[in-house]
Order: C-alpha cells, then structure tokens, then sequence
C-alpha cells in the first residue's frame, strides 16, 4: 500500500471516529448521567442534518444554517426530556428502550412528512471547497481537514468543561453517584435537562456538519445510533474518555475494514467489537 | 412462575379458541379479505411464538438480547439451502437438522455472550446478531442481499404417504397454531420445572442463586440454547410460508421489534409477548390500512402503552384478573 495512500485512510478514519465522537459522547453521557438509554439519540442526528438543509433554502451560508439549527434541537431535545424522559428515571432500562423506540418512529415518519423520503446532498462551502494536492494523483479535501479540527476543538472544549468547570464538576459527581449529587442540593431536574439538550446539541451538530460530505436520507439516523452504542460500549458505558477512544478504533476500524476488505468492511466493526467485549466484558474504561 | 388467575385463564383459552376457529368464520366475517386476514394471522403466530422465545430470555433469565433475529433468520436459511432446487425436501430430515444446526449456533453465541451483563450483553447480541446479518447480506453464498427462494414447500410425508400439505394455506394455519400452543405449553412447562425455577431466580437475583450453590452460567447457556432453537424454528416456518429468505430476518431491525413485542406484552407473563405479537402487527396493519404515515400513530401507541402500563399488556390483565380473583374468593 501506497504511503500517502494509507495516511489518506487514516486521516479518513480519524475524521470518521471524531465525528462519531461527537455524537457518542452525548449518548454515554446522557446515559452516564441519567441512567437513560437513548435510542433516539440517532434521530437528533438525523434532525440536524434535515434542519440544515431545511435551513439553506433560507439563508445561504451554511454557518448560519447550522448556528439557526442548534438551538431548534437543543429546544426539542430539552422537550423531550421535560414531557417524556423524566418520566422514566426510576422505570426499569427496557421501558426507556421501548419509549424512545416510539420516539424514532415518530421522528422518522415525521421526517418523511417535512421534507419526504429523498435523498439530499448539501453543497461544501466556499472557500471549503478545493484539495489539498498530495502527489499525481492524490489528494485530499479540506472541508475534511476542517471537520476533524471543529471536532478536535470540541472535544478539547468539552475535556475543559468537563475538568475545569461547576457543571462539568456535577457532570461528574452524577455519573458516579446520582443519589448523592441530588442529595447535596443540585437542581438535579435541570441538570439532566441541560444534559439531555447538550447531548440532542452534539448529535445534531455532527450530523449538521457532515451533512456536506455524507448524504441525507432517511433511515440515517438509525444506522449512526447503532454504531454510537458499540463506540460507548467499546469505551464502557459512561465513559468519556473511553468513548474517545472507542470512537477512533471504529472510525479507523471501519475505515480500513472498506478499504482491505470491502465485502465485509461492516462485519469488522462488529467484530473489533464481540473482541473487546470478549478480552473485556466491561468496555475498555468502565 | 406461578398460576395464572383462573378468569384470566378462561379468557386465553377462549381466544385460543376463537383463533382455531378462525379459518370456519372468517369467510363469514371477512368475506372480502379472508384469505387475506389468514395469511396475515399465520404470519402473527409465527411472530408470537419468536416473541415469547425471546420473553424466556429477557422476561424470564433477564438476558435481553438484541439480536435475536439471527436465529430466526437462521432458520429460514437453513430450509432454503437444504431443499434442493426444484423438489419437496423432506421435512423429517430438514426440521431436525435445522433445529440442531440453530441451536448449536445458539449455544456458540451464547457461550460467549452470558460473559457480560446488563447493557454490554445486549450490545454483543447485537454484535453477533449483525455479524449474521453481514455473513448472508455480504457474501454471494445463499443469494446474497438478495436473499433465496425455496421453490417447493417441504414434504411431510409418512411411509411415502403425504400427512400434511403446507403449500395449503388453512394446513399451513393450523401448523402455526399448533405451533404456538405447542410452544406455550411447553415454555410453561419448562418454566414450572425445577430447571425453570432456577433460570427465574437467575432473572431476578443472580447472586443469590450463585450462594445458593448453583451455577448460573450453565442454566443461562441452556435457556438461552432453548431460546435460539424455537427462534430457528419460528424462522423455518416463516420461511415455509413465505416461500423466500432474506437477510432482513437476521437484522437488528428484526430483533427490536421482537424485543418491541416482549416489553410491550408484558415480560416475563409468556402469554403477554404473545399478545404483543398481535398488537403489534394488528395495529400496523389497521394504522397501515388508515394513513400512509402510520408510524406516527404507531409511535404515539408504543409511547402511550409504555406510560400508562409500565407493566405491558400481560402485566395489566394480570392485575386486572388477580384483583377480581380476590374478590370473588372473598378475600
């Protein structure tokens, strides 16, 4: 294999994992904190993407497409949170299972009815737009460059909020010890809402700006939170460190499965997966 | 597990009575859409008897898998290679190397599965159940995403005689049916068993059962190897009825809306998965036959069932029934 061949794959494999990152951190830390599984985790993913191209037919700078998208999401993600969610802290796992189930049919059928089962692309934006030359002929996009670095920062924005700060000082207490933070007089009730915002945030960032190198479709939303749950369970449920690591090893896992083998390129996550899982029943840092 | 109420027990064995009929009434009822209705009835029952295989995982063991699916999709595919082409295979031969061939593979992902717990194992079902799904979508081997047809229905023949004729369609109805009170009755046997004993205990608190000095391991293996196999079994006579496999059986899709079912019936109750089966695929087919955007409805339904009954259906009419129960025995 060609040297800047396989550095184009691992660059490619980096950009996937840390945008799976993004979305992946949201769901372990929703389910960290709140004891909530979140199968609709996904479709603010998918609301991301269609509130942006929804948005671009309006404004034409998909900046600004994506800044008027975010605070839509977190508003449907805090209701949700408020009007469903909360209703369930104290229920048994398989009835949030069930209930954000429903959710997703209702997301997807509502995503059908808004804007139809089509697929859509977005346009890169300019001054995105152009490759970097590597050799004759290879060479590599720049939107890429800058989807790995607005994720990068985030990820570093999110390490400092979560270390350095009161609330990413609760987050942590109540990943550890719901109980007790609720105990010590945190308005728990907000505090999970805003997390549920954050993560419905996250979500629907990634799928905003992947929205110009992946397609939109239906059904994208379910084939991301599937891949989200093995990247938190490789990492250990909670975990946020684990679920950045847990996303590079699926990025560049999937990445190179398509490459080297192309026929069972999904096989490969699954497996690296059943793997971790097997060497260890708990995730890499549970 | 214990008894049922005997009024809810009367109320079962009616409707198991009303849905044997089914093939005498419906031309009266459904003039229209008879054949229609038990073709779609056939299909239910099948579905029910995947769902309560996967309720004495889940209700029962506390195992939830997410990917059971595989070995229903298994089964399918194990008919369509065993026929040969264009002629009737023998079922006497196929169904029991079916049966063997699902339930071992059963036993291999199960054995690597109960490993883990909690949330982990539902992800490495998944894992397995989606490393199935690629192995038939991804490889040419069996059609490939394009699934297989079998041609010819399987032969049940005895001394050269032919006892049963599953291309027809009320015969194929009445092998469901059996299928499901078979499996019922023999889940509840099982379960009443002291093996069954244990598995429950296991499914409520596994330390305990652990310091009772047996070992967990085993029992949840064994479950889950009998859960798999009458998985397989519900998937070959899916596949009878269809006539066609595809590697849709074996995705994740597939085991969350049997996963939708159990949790939705009621885990746990064995009859309630069953019921869920039906809610579940009456209430697609109604909201399918009122909108084209029936998932909408059918997600406010699910969300609904959930909030109000936390329980499931089974949950419910247990209550419903054990309070009246009472009270007719003056308590």
């Amino acid at each position: 294999m060609d040297i800047w061949f396989f550095l184009i794959q691992v660059m490619n494999g980096v950009q996937y994992g840390l945008l799976l990152f993004l979305v992946a951190s949201g769901l372990t830390l929703i389910f960290g904190i709140m004891g909530i599984i979140n199968l609709a985790h996904g479709s603010f993913y998918m609301l991301g993407a269609y509130l942006t191209f929804w948005l671009l037919q309006t404004v034409d700078s998909l900046f600004l497409a994506i800044l008027l998208a975010l605070p839509i999401s977190a508003a449907v993600g805090y209701l949700i949170e408020a009007l469903l969610v909360r209703v369930l802290y104290r229920r048994d796992h398989l009835d949030q299972v069930l209930l954000t189930y429903g959710l997703i049919l209702i997301f997807n059928e509502a995503q059908r009815m808004l804007w139809g089962g089509d697929v859509h692309g977005i346009k890169v934006p300019g001054g995105l737009d152009w490759s970097i030359r590597l050799t004759e002929t290879l060479s590599y996009p720049v939107y890429r460059i800058a989807l790995s670095a607005v994720c990068a920062a985030l990820a570093g924005g999110m390490y400092l909020v979560i270390q350095r700060t009161r609330f990413g000082m609760w987050i942590r207490a109540g990943a550890s010890n719901r109980d007790m933070v609720a105990a010590l007089g945190i308005n728990v009730k907000l505090l999970f809402g805003a997390v549920f915002a954050v993560g419905a945030v996250l979500a629907a960032l990634s799928g905003a700006i992947a929205a110009p190198i992946n397609s939109i479709g239906p059904g994208m939303g379910d084939s991301i939170l599937i891949i989200c749950f093995v990247v938190v369970v490789i990492g250990g449920v909670g975990s946020i460190k684990g679920a950045f690591l847990g996303a590079l090893l699926i990025g560049l896992a999937d990445t190179f499965g398509k490459v080297l083998a192309p026929d069972f390129a999904s096989f490969s996550v699954y497996g690296v997966m059943a793997v971790v899982l097997l060497v260890k029943p708990r995730g890499l840092f549970a | 597990m214990s008894r049922l109420p005997r009024s809810l027990a009367v109320v079962l064995t009616l409707s198991v009575v009303l849905l044997a009929l089914y093939p005498v009434f419906g031309q009266v009822v459904f003039p229209n859409k008879h054949a229609f209705l038990m073709q779609k009835l056939t299909g239910i029952m099948i579905m029910a008897v995947m769902a309560m295989s996967l309720d004495l995982l889940v209700g029962v063991a506390g195992l939830v898998s997410l990917g059971h699916a595989a070995f229903f999709g298994l089964g399918g595919y194990m008919l369509a290679m065993l026929s040969p082409e264009y002629a009737a295979a023998n079922l006497w031969l196929v169904l029991p190397a079916t049966l063997i061939a699902v339930a071992f593979a059963a036993a291999i992902v199960g054995y690597l599965s109960i490993r883990t717990s909690g949330i982990y194992f539902i992800m490495v079902t998944l894992a397995f159940g989606q490393m199935g799904f690629y192995f038939f979508n991804d490889s040419k081997f069996a059609g490939g995403s394009d699934g297989a047809y079998i041609m010819v229905k399987p032969a049940v023949e005895i001394l050269g005689v032919s006892v049963l004729n599953l291309g027809d369609k009320r015969t194929l109805y009445y092998v469901g049916f059996g299928t499901l009170v078979g499996v019922y009755l023999l889940l509840r046997v099982l379960l009443a068993s002291p093996f069954g004993r244990v598995v429950s205990a296991i499914g409520v608190n596994e330390n305990r059962v652990r310091g009772l000095g047996f070992d967990p391991v085993v029992y949840k293996l064994v479950a889950f190897t009998i859960g798999g196999t009458i998985a397989g079994l519900a998937g070959f006579l899916a596949a009878i009825q269809y006539g066609f496999v595809n590697p849709a059986t074996l995705s994740w899709h597939h085991s969350g809306e049997a996963l939708v079912m159990v949790i939705l019936g009621g885990m746990g109750t064995l009859f309630g998965p069953a019921i869920g089966a039906f809610v579940f695929e009456l209430a697609r087919m109604g909201f399918e036959a009122m909108t084209d955007h029936w998932l909408l409805p059918m997600g406010a339904m699910i969300i609904a069932i959930v909030l109000v009954l936390p329980k499931g259906i089974g949950g419910f009419l247990l209550q419903v029934f054990s309070a009246r129960s009472k009270v007719e025995d003056g308590q």
